[in-house]
């Protein structure tokens, strides 16, 4: 796999060669990845496969030991159009020390977009209203975050990163632990940005109604791809035993 | 009250309450998110040097105050974002180092403890007409970033990491919130003075939060909250000749008292102690639930294998040797 051309317009996310290195351990290992623009790719992998690392480099969140990554053909380390990025962590919980509303941590959003000392604009707020609306919570903007129950909270973040407008969402187990309404509603809020063009890379442990969304699955095992492909293959032709022996293992990729 | 008003070293103090009433809830409710609420008092500890080093060279200790606050909370700051388990004796070592080495530099000064009290708990007759320059400038500028970059403040306190995504300047953020801190700190010095200033960044936001629901709501009332602690601590400091910093941070905490026991019936009037649970739905419980995964399965269930399927809530499973499999992401799980 070569690594694009910068500013090259069909290569959203470009990984190539990624080691990443936590504490001393390798948690990846010769990672290569490429996402185009408008593709919906879910990353799957047990506990500990890194996934969550993958997608945290991803976004800069973690230093590449060897390697890079690349958005939209730039280096991550001088990326610098982040309000093309979304991005909704995994949550521990949208509350913090003081009482924040659901409209306050959503705003937050538009900040990639704002001028520092600048008031928020007509746009700022449609964005903000659209997102609120799409994952159902617009009835609720001015209740505390703390007040919403955990698959609302959820929603919260999702809505947050949909009020940037982004033409990569990124999302790390998004439904990890959400109740099924959520769930629907955040299928419906992703199916709804695929049909405008956005590229979405989602992390998870099991898909659920994300399934007909999924153009790609990509699974992680030990900190190296061991299967890049059509979605179904993963769970009905190849799947991936990690403890099965080698010659048990039909369909995988060489890695 | 006219009287206490014409007083021209009381003017002073009364203008130095009111921004130091202002400036210390503004910059405290950042600190409380950040859950950070300790910070302005190691702060105050690490100032007691620079102002002996202001008594010891002859300076306004204003000045020395501020320039060691300010090199002591960007200290914290890089100490903190390290996150190393180290780093928490770091800042104790810090502090401790803040308040023994401005006791000692004091006593080399020739100044006994009574100076030193106008610093720890406050003066109202020590607020000089230059002083009062330096601490309206500065909480100005405090107040001036904490309202006009609130969008961008909130953020970095709310979630740091979701700010970098956002393409916000963290560490900066973060070193501009503890100058902030900082120079708080020393405007805050002549009023509560710097054992007690953290107690009036922290003091009015845990009231406000008693009652209020939105980050913006307690903001401006913790502000007012602030305000109304450092005018009427003042007042009463007048009357009883006490050091104002105890009858400030006394208000403010009756006044929390008075806050925690209305939001207590007001929550339970709105019937919302506790945050709402989820509704229970299986597949919650099955995703947390440690599962057992088969173990080496050669054969691909599907629709039309020699397996019979069973519907199983929200998934197919497959009788297989007496036991059920069911598709999990990548592998086969036992059910």
């Amino acid at each position: 796999m070569t690594a694009s051309d910068p500013g090259h317009p069909t290569t959203a996310v470009e990984v190539h060669d990624l080691s990443v290195d936590l504490g001393g351990r390798l948690v990846l290992r010769g990672v290569d990845l490429s996402v185009r623009t408008g593709e919906v790719v879910a990353v799957l992998g047990t506990n500990g496969s890194g996934k969550s690392t993958l997608i945290r480099t991803i976004v800069g969140l973690l230093p590449a030991a060897r390697g890079e990554v690349r958005l939209f053909g730039t280096p991550v380390p001088r990326f610098r159009q982040w309000q093309r990025v979304g991005y909704v962590p995994q949550r521990v919980t949208a509350a913090s020390g003081v009482p924040a509303t659901v409209q306050e941590v959503v705003s937050s959003g538009r900040l990639a977009r704002r001028r520092w000392f600048g008031a928020m604009t007509a746009a700022d707020r449609a964005a903000i209203a659209t997102a609120l609306d799409a994952v159902g919570l617009a009835g609720r903007r001015r209740d505390a975050v703390a007040e919403l129950s955990g698959g609302q909270q959820q929603r919260v973040l999702i809505a947050r990163a949909l009020a940037g407008e982004p033409d990569l969402l990124i999302l790390d187990e998004p439904t990890a632990g959400v109740d099924l309404t959520s769930q629907a509603v955040f299928s419906d809020a992703v199916r709804t940005l695929v049909s405008r063009g956005t590229t979405v890379v989602l992390v998870s442990h099991d898909l659920g109604p994300m399934d007909a969304l999924i153009d790609r699955c990509v699974v992680l095992r030990a900190g190296r791809i061991a299967y890049d492909g059509p979605p179904h293959a993963t769970q009905t032709h190849a799947h991936v035993h990690p403890h099965g022996p080698e010659d048990d293992t039909p369909g995988w990729l060489p890695s | 009250m006219t009287e206490l008003l014409s007083l021209d070293f009381m003017q002073r103090a009364l203008v130095a309450g009111l921004l130091t009433g202002l400036a210390a809830p503004a910059i405290g409710t950042y600190l409380v998110q950040r859950r950070l609420a300790l910070m302005g008092d190691g702060i105050g500890h690490v100032a007691i040097t620079g102002v002996a080093l202001g008594l010891l060279t002859g300076t306004a200790p204003v000045l020395t105050a501020i320039a060691v606050a300010i090199v002591g909370a960007t200290a914290i700051e890089l100490i903190r974002s390290r996150g190393r388990t180290s780093g928490d004796v770091a800042l104790a070592l810090l502090f401790y180092g803040g308040i023994a080495g401005g006791v000692l530099l004091i006593g080399l000064a020739g100044q006994g403890a009574a100076t030193l009290n106008t610093y720890l708990f406050g003066s109202l007759t020590t607020v000089s007409p230059s002083d009062l320059w330096v601490v309206v400038g500065l909480a100005v500028a405090v107040l001036v970033i904490a309202v006009g970059l609130a969008p961008q403040l909130f953020a970095v306190c709310q979630d740091e990491e979701y700010a970098r995504v956002a393409g916000l300047p963290v560490r900066l953020l973060n070193v501009l919130i503890a100058v902030m801190a900082a120079v708080t700190v020393t405007v805050a010095m002549r009023t509560v003075g710097l054992l007690l200033v953290s107690a009036l960044m922290v003091v009015p936001v845990a009231t406000a939060q008693q009652l209020t629901r939105s980050f913006r709501g307690t903001f401006v009332a913790a502000c007012g909250l602030g305000v109304a602690a450092c005018l009427s601590g003042i007042v009463t400091s007048y009357y009883a000749d006490v050091a104002p910093g105890a009858t400030i941070v006394v208000l403010a905490l009756a006044g929390f008292g008075v806050a925690a026991a209305l939001g207590a019936v007001v929550r339970r009037r709105r019937g919302t102690t506790a945050p709402v649970a989820d509704e229970p739905d299986p597949e919650v419980v099955l995703a947390d639930d440690p599962h057992q995964v088969a173990g080496s399965h050669r054969h691909d269930h599907h629709d039309e294998c020699e397996h019979p399927a069973v519907r199983h809530g929200d998934h197919v499973d497959y009788v297989h040797d007496g036991h059920l499999h069911a598709a999990h992401g990548d592998h086969w799980d036992e059910h």
